[in-house]
């Protein structure tokens, strides 16, 4: 029993330990940069944090963007435990706002209960039909899923640009997009949902697809780790010749996580228009797709990681956004900057500290008497 | 005289795991040394020491009473130590004179170098009695002549010591005693060859002395002439072992899997089997004896439902064969793939969800749509316990197991389902004498229980020992059928060449239909 306490204790270690480690030399570099431009890194990070966990108001606009973030990072997240890597989330998302859009625009006068149940359905239907044809792609024609999925996320925004600007737009408006859906189908914010029982909140545009997108981690995790499908999808995505072996039909796992995938980038714009804009936008997911593929990458693909990953690259759009604000030498494309050493840091270099840490681990346990 | 390689106390831990406990040993100049030992026993470990893979965390190495320092590969062939690995490092489509001086041009210019190797190698061929064709394609020589031209790439580097990693599991038994006569001539004119294997009959065959590894410590040195493959086999293991298969004669009954015309083509239209029939009866072990890449991969993958035959048909107890792995499983076709790891079990699962592969949609594992772990861990540990899987834990990673753990794992899970015909492909690969044992037994028994067994393995010893009738199969087709009575391993050796010839000058262009070679002694086939 002890060994298998201990082989818990490396992965305790490897899935809490390593990404705060890597988080830390992400932040220390980032230190580095604000300081070369002339900015005092302490304030920086001050800034940071405060804007994004600071106030009430900081923390709904954190849990805001991170909503768009679990959505897709659970996406990118159930291709991988396939062996897919579906980089096409940004443009899954942005159709099934096409889906989730038009349902809002039909409602008329229906009550929100009704509104919601269509618009989940049309914004996972729309975003795993636009998934549909690169995995059909895939399993029947061979062709790499990367490429299909990229070159759709170009069609889905060439798409949506024609329908806005010459279908959807508003008549006699100029900005390419469509007129605001009824009260009646926008999503209870947070401030909403709690003010009614009591608890007073600021007013942000987080609201209850926050829950959709929990609950939606809890089901992929349910799904991918305690089903029979699951299952398929993890011996497919681990072994593929043992798939074949087990008699689990490629083509058919491609199609269904596929499906999935595109069904979750889809609800993207429950949170996005429902919750915050009302209407249809031109390019609304604004690159949610690819944080997407950060997240899940961070989080190793699993549902509770992508949830604290969601929030950690939440916390940095918001604080970011803070901190462009009060640092006059810190702008937008700074923030980028910072949110991609995290991403270097927690993705591509994830090895980095790998084994420092492990011979760390071996020298403490060597000095305890055994 | 100062030994040829001497190790002094070689210590190597990797993280938890002691590969390494201060070996010591001694190679004499001009003999050849084994190294035997059990899958894990650290033979491989030691080698890379040696030839600058990995670093010892302590101990010296020593060639010709000189302490060497070895980093690299490059430190090792410097200080006159040669490597012959068990996968070939060759390009295959450079002829074997660019193989050899791949790594060694001698300038810029490839002209002159390739002129001096020309004639090095010349010389060398005729000292050893190594000749190849210099300026044909490796791709197109036979696995034998491959290997001379890794040896070649050894000695025109200056190799002194030679180390030969498995260097059998490749060859026909022809092949492997041609090697023999190669390494006793290189002893002769002075060289010293260090072999390391798992075979004892190679050991007893060749070695001057042998160096018996278990645990990673050396457990004995002596010299072979002193010892019988019973006490080397007993000092493997670390306690008396049974080397023969104790079973009766087997008592056939109704055709179970009948085989007929069977063609399988690869992914680039090549056909691997080539119209191969055959039939397997209840309640008998039928073998399939050839050299690794002869067409039996293929034939077991197609029998299996992997691969969609391009011709031909197989029926299961008279009936034709669905499609598909899964729908065969449900007819009742079991089937222990080849490669473990690379089929058999998922690594990173635990040994309760490796326990389930392929019958994961199965009532008894489910609950509604979803899993039922209790129900998978039971099954698991139930199956361990009847298998003698070690340690009993279900959730233990299944890589965490020993070779002959997984591997006990997974025939459990095939003939759990109660199959009538099980294919089995190396069903000891990778796994320890103890185990072997084990497997064997049960393999048998299960053959009485009236199950047909189609048996594949390279390993002549294990085709001879379990099966009833043995199938030899050469170039894609079944170059020979004969009774198991009727076997002999020259016999089975001449046959797995494909026509008998000792070594055709390409391994392709010979590959037609070997002719007049059909044995004379037909088993009683169904």
């Amino acid at each position: 029993m002890s060994e298998r306490a201990e082989s818990q204790g490396v992965k305790w270690a490897e899935l809490l330990v390593l990404p705060a480690v890597n988080l830390l030399a992400a932040l220390v570099v980032s230190g580095v940069i604000v300081r070369i431009i002339g900015e005092n890194p302490w304030t920086a990070l001050k800034l940071l944090l405060g804007g994004a966990f600071g106030s009430g108001e900081g923390i709904g606009y954190t849990l805001y963007y991170a909503t768009n973030f679990i959505f897709t990072g659970l996406s990118v997240a159930v291709a991988y435990k396939a062996g897919m890597f579906n980089i096409g989330a940004e443009g899954q998302a942005y159709i099934g706002g096409l889906g989730a859009g038009l349902v809002c625009l039909a409602a008329g006068s229906a009550p929100f209960w009704e509104v919601l149940p269509a618009a989940i359905c049309a914004a996972a239907v729309f975003g795993a039909a636009w998934a549909f044809i690169p995995a059909w792609l895939q399993a029947k024609r061979g062709s790499h899923i990367v490429i299909t999925t990229i070159m759709f996320n170009f069609i889905a925004s060439a798409l949506m640009t024609w329908l806005l600007v010459n279908v959807l737009i508003q008549p006699g408006q100029q900005s390419p997009e469509t007129r605001q859906f009824g009260p009646n189908t926008w999503q209870p914010t947070a401030s909403d949902l709690l003010g009614r029982v009591g608890i007073h909140v600021a007013a942000t545009p987080l609201n209850l697809s926050f829950l959709i997108a929990l609950a939606a981690a809890a089901g992929v995790w349910a799904l991918v780790w305690r089903t029979r499908w699951g299952y398929a999808i993890r011996v497919t995505g681990e072994n593929p010749a043992a798939a074949l072996y087990a008699g689990i039909s490629p083509s058919k796992v491609t199609f269904l996580v596929m499906l999935l995938s595109g069904a979750l980038a889809g609800c993207l714009p429950l949170n996005e228009l429902m919750g915050s804009q009302h209407l249809i936008s031109l390019d609304f997911p604004a690159g949610a797709g690819f944080v997407g593929i950060a997240v899940a990458l961070m989080a190793r693909n699993h549902p509770a990681g992508i949830c604290a990953a969601a929030v950690l690259f939440g916390a940095l759009v918001q604080g970011g956004s803070e901190l462009s604000f009060d640092m006059p030498h810190v702008n937008r494309d700074m923030v980028v900057v910072i949110q991609g050493l995290v991403i270097l840091f927690c993705g591509g270099l994830d090895n980095l500290f790998k084994n420092p840490l492990r011979i760390l681990r071996g020298w403490v346990r060597g000095a305890r008497p055994r | 005289m100062d030994p040829a390689l001497e190790l002094r106390g070689i210590d190597k831990r990797f993280g938890s795991v002691h590969a390494n406990r201060a070996v010591s040993l001694s190679v004499g100049p001009g003999t050849v040394h084994g190294i035997i030992g059990e899958n894990g026993a650290g033979k491989s470990t030691l080698m890379n020491i040696v030839y600058g893979f990995h670093r010892a965390d302590s101990g010296e190495v020593r060639v010709h009473g000189r302490a060497v320092d070895i980093r690299s590969p490059q430190d090792a062939i410097g200080a006159g130590i040669g490597m012959v690995h068990q996968h070939f490092m060759l390009v295959e489509n450079f002829t074997v004179l660019e193989n050899v001086v791949l790594g060694a041009e001698g300038g810029p210019l490839l002209g002159p170098g390739l002129g001096l190797a020309r004639a090095e190698l010349e010389k060398l061929g005729r000292d050893y009695g190594l000749e190849v064709p210099l300026d044909e394609p490796v791709e197109h020589l036979p696995v034998g002549l491959q290997q001379r031209v890794e040896i070649l790439k050894a000695l025109y580097r200056g190799a002194d010591v030679l180390i030969l990693d498995e260097p059998t599991a490749v060859l026909t038994p022809q092949e492997a005693d041609q090697l023999f006569r190669m390494l006793a001539r290189l002893r002769n004119q002075g060289k010293t060859a260090i072999l390391v294997t798992h075979k004892l009959r190679e050991i007893m065959a060749i070695a001057d002395r042998v160096t018996v590894m278990r645990q990673g410590a050396v457990v004995a040195e002596m010299e072979t002439a002193n010892t019988s493959p019973r006490e080397l086999a007993e000092k493997m293991v670390g306690r008396p072992v049974l080397l023969d298969v104790q079973k009766s004669a087997a008592r056939p009954g109704a055709t179970l899997l009948e085989v007929a015309d069977l063609e399988v083509r690869d992914r680039r239209g090549v056909a691997r089997v080539k119209g191969v029939s055959f039939a397997v009866r209840a309640a008998e072990i039928v073998g399939i004896a050839g050299v690794a890449g002869n067409g039996q991969s293929e034939l077991l993958e197609a029998l299996a439902g992997l691969t969609a035959p391009s011709l031909g048909k197989i029926r299961l107890a008279g009936a034709e064969v669905s499609a598909g792995a899964r729908e065969r499983r449900g007819q009742g076709l079991a089937h222990v793939p080849e490669d473990r790891l690379k089929m058999g079990v998922i690594a990173s699962f635990s040994a309760a969800d490796n326990g389930i592969l392929g019958y994961h949609d199965r009532s008894e594992y489910l609950w509604g749509p979803f899993l039922n772990r209790g129900a998978i861990r039971s099954s698991c540990a139930r199956k361990m316990s009847e298998w003698d899987v070690r340690p009993q834990q279900p959730d233990r990673r299944i890589l965490a197991f020993s070779g002959g753990n997984q591997q006990k794992l997974v025939l459990a899970r095939e003939i759990d389902s109660r199959p009538q015909v099980l294919i089995v492909g190396q069903p000891t690969r990778g796994v320890d004498i103890g185990a072997i044992e084990f497997i064997h037994r049960r393999l048998v028994a299960l053959r009485d229980a009236g199950v047909a067994i189609l048996l594949i393995s390279v390993e002549l010893e294990e085709i001879l020992g379990l099966s009833d009738r043995i199938l030899v199969m050469a170039g894609g087709v079944i170059s020979g059928e004969m009774d198991r009575s009727e076997a002999t391993e020259e016999r089975l050796g001449l046959m797995m060449a494909g026509i008998g010839r000792e070594e055709s000058r390409s391994g392709k262009s010979g590959a037609g239909r070997p002719g007049g070679a059909t044995p004379s002694g037909k088993g009683p086939a169904g």
